[in-house]
């Protein structure tokens, strides 16, 4: 049995304690790029104790509503960014998977794409979930990139579903079955 | 897209700690000067443990009623001022928005004036609001040539609203919509 | 604009508030019957006593309450003032002009009888010309083809095809996104 299902090549998944969690997810949004990469909802600058009420309301619930992990880097165990499945449909074994690289410096490293394939063996393996999916913003093509990278396929888009900065984007919709996953595993070759 | 909407060059905006936060505010409001720029109400000084407790109910409710930040001086990291767009009509996609700085050495030299152009920018290009509201008092006319400079126009005027000091004031209502935010950005 | 024109009433049905005492012991005949269900619904079919779906509706109103992203109608004829179904306008973000779009009919007997597209366009005028929303998705499974039709004939376009997600009957199912864009409403109704 896998006993690294936490670890892959530079990251790690973990969970910390609400603390640490919340002085990091409070920094993050003091960089309205980052939110408006991740959200929908209009950016806000959340303080430490908001973001820790919301972690205790939301997360330490029992059961939670979601699986969150923060992501740390392997190298030097920094905590960079989180990953979580959202809305788990146990009945249809589908799940929406989101991933936020809050730390800059480490937008561009492979780190995101390496917590993307943990959590999809995490997804296929332990919650023996059929198919994973997600949605990323039209104005997020390093985003769109990383996830085809992993295995990802594009099923179609909302069209002009995002209103910003005076333009309408599109919300772009991809999956991944569990039987493509076990031929490729997260690792598409470069044609 | 442009990357920050937080930053300007005098100020960025900021979420407080609620000690933080209380601490300047019940600070600002002891300065009667800043109290009737402000406020139409008499405020009482609260105490500062009274203005966090609601600060800290504010974040507990699930759906917050406005976007609030509080602005901070580039230079020296010091909390300044705030603003907030609150009564936001969803489907007319309108606000009313309410702005102060209460450390009066920032009063005149533009720190308010980027500060609203932030909350502007904020408002259209990332609410998308469709326009923005305020009302000011008539005596207060820094505040008022500094809303003509960003760019709203005079709408109403509320006769002899306010009675302040034995004398009778306007109360003035401007507005800005977004198509003149944007001619004005281009 | 014609201030008298009620956009609620319709032909032959009208939309209308929940009625706490009458309407629940009429939801729940609906909810035993699972081809209702399966239908109206990718939640595990279940059937709900009539004290059950008070409960729910209590909810729905409560949360009508607290949130200001989401509109919800019951349907009922204008005749005898029947119950005929429910309709939705949820998951509004304001800030993008987006809303989901979600209705049933309960009682197989008032299928196909043309009531969907009374409803239907009801709700289009109410979006468009009263929330003001810029565009409406609706979630459709893909072995309802009553309902795409319906869909489709209103204008609404087959947007995003979620793979196999949908588990039903020992078999796959694809989950489909139908979007309707504000312009695209108004050139037909202009007609």
């Amino acid at each position: 049995m896998n006993d690294d299902l936490f670890r892959g090549k530079l990251v790690r998944l973990a969970m910390d304690e609400p603390d640490v969690m919340a002085e990091a997810f409070a920094r993050w949004t003091r960089d309205s790029e980052y939110w408006r990469l991740l959200a929908s909802d209009p950016t806000r600058i959340n303080s430490v104790k908001a973001t820790r009420d919301w972690l205790e309301r939301e997360l330490f619930k029992d059961p939670p509503d979601f699986h969150m992990f923060t992501i740390r880097r392997l190298d030097d165990d920094r905590l960079i960014g989180e990953i979580g499945l959202d809305g788990v449909d146990l009945p249809h074994g589908d799940t929406f998977v989101g991933i936020g690289l809050g730390e800059r410096d480490s937008w561009g490293h492979g780190y995101g794409t390496d917590a993307m394939r943990i959590i999809l063996r995490y997804a296929f393996t332990e919650l023996n979930l059929r198919r994973v999916s997600l949605d990323v913003f039209e104005y997020n093509p390093r985003a769109v990139a990383s996830y085809k990278k992993v295995g990802f396929v594009e099923e179609g888009r909302l069209r002009r579903f995002l209103h910003r900065d005076g333009h309408r984007w599109d919300l772009i919709f991809m999956g991944m079955l569990r039987a493509e996953w076990e031929i490729h595993k997260g690792e598409i070759s470069v044609r | 897209m442009p990357n920050d909407l937080f930053h300007g060059n005098l100020v960025y905006l900021t979420a407080e700690e609620p000690e933080a936060q209380a601490s300047s505010f019940s600070r600002w409001f002891q300065n009667t000067e800043f109290a009737r720029l402000l406020a139409i109400a008499p405020e009482i000084l609260w105490s500062q443990n009274k203005i966090k407790e609601w600060i800290e109910k504010d974040y507990e409710k699930e759906k917050p009623e406005g976007y609030f930040f509080t602005v901070r001086d580039s230079q020296n990291d010091r909390l300044i001022g705030f603003f907030g767009l609150w009564d936001i009509d969803v489907n007319h996609l309108n606000s009313i928005i309410a702005i102060g700085i209460g450390e009066p050495e920032y009063w005149g030299k533009g720190y308010g004036s980027e500060a609203m152009q932030l909350a502007l920018r904020y408002a259209f290009t990332e609410l998308n609001l469709h326009r923005v509201s305020l009302f000011v008092f008539a005596y207060n006319t820094r505040a008022i040539r500094s809303y003509y400079k960003s760019g709203f126009q005079l709408e109403g005027i509320q006769r002899k609203a306010m009675l302040r000091d034995g004398e009778r004031h306007d109360i003035v209502a401007m507005g800005i919509l977004r198509e003149e935010w944007e001619a004005r950005a281009a | 604009m014609d201030i008298q024109k009620q956009l609620f009433l319709g032909k032959t049905i009208c939309l209308g508030p929940i009625d706490h005492e009458k309407d629940p012991a009429i939801i729940s005949g609906w909810t035993h019957n699972p081809e209702y269900l399966r239908l109206v619904d990718t939640a595990p079919a279940y059937p709900n006593a009539a004290a059950q779906v008070k409960k729910k509706l209590e909810a729905i109103e409560k949360r009508l309450e607290e949130g200001k992203n989401m509109y919800y109608f019951h349907i009922r004829d204008r005749q005898d003032d029947r119950l005929i179904g429910f309709a939705t306008i949820r998951w509004i973000e304001w800030t993008h002009g987006s809303g989901w779009i979600h209705l049933g009919i309960g009682d197989p007997q008032d299928w196909r009888k043309g009531i969907g597209s009374e409803v239907l366009d009801l709700l289009l005028q109410y979006t468009f010309n009263e929330l003001n929303l810029y565009r409406l998705t609706a979630m459709i499974p893909e072995y309802n083809p009553g309902a795409r039709r319906l869909f489709e004939k209103a204008g609404f376009i087959e947007e995003v095809r979620r793979r196999q997600a949908l588990n039903r009957d020992g078999q796959r199912w694809d989950l489909l996104l139908y979007g309707l864009l504000r312009e695209e409403w108004e050139a037909q109704h202009a007609q």
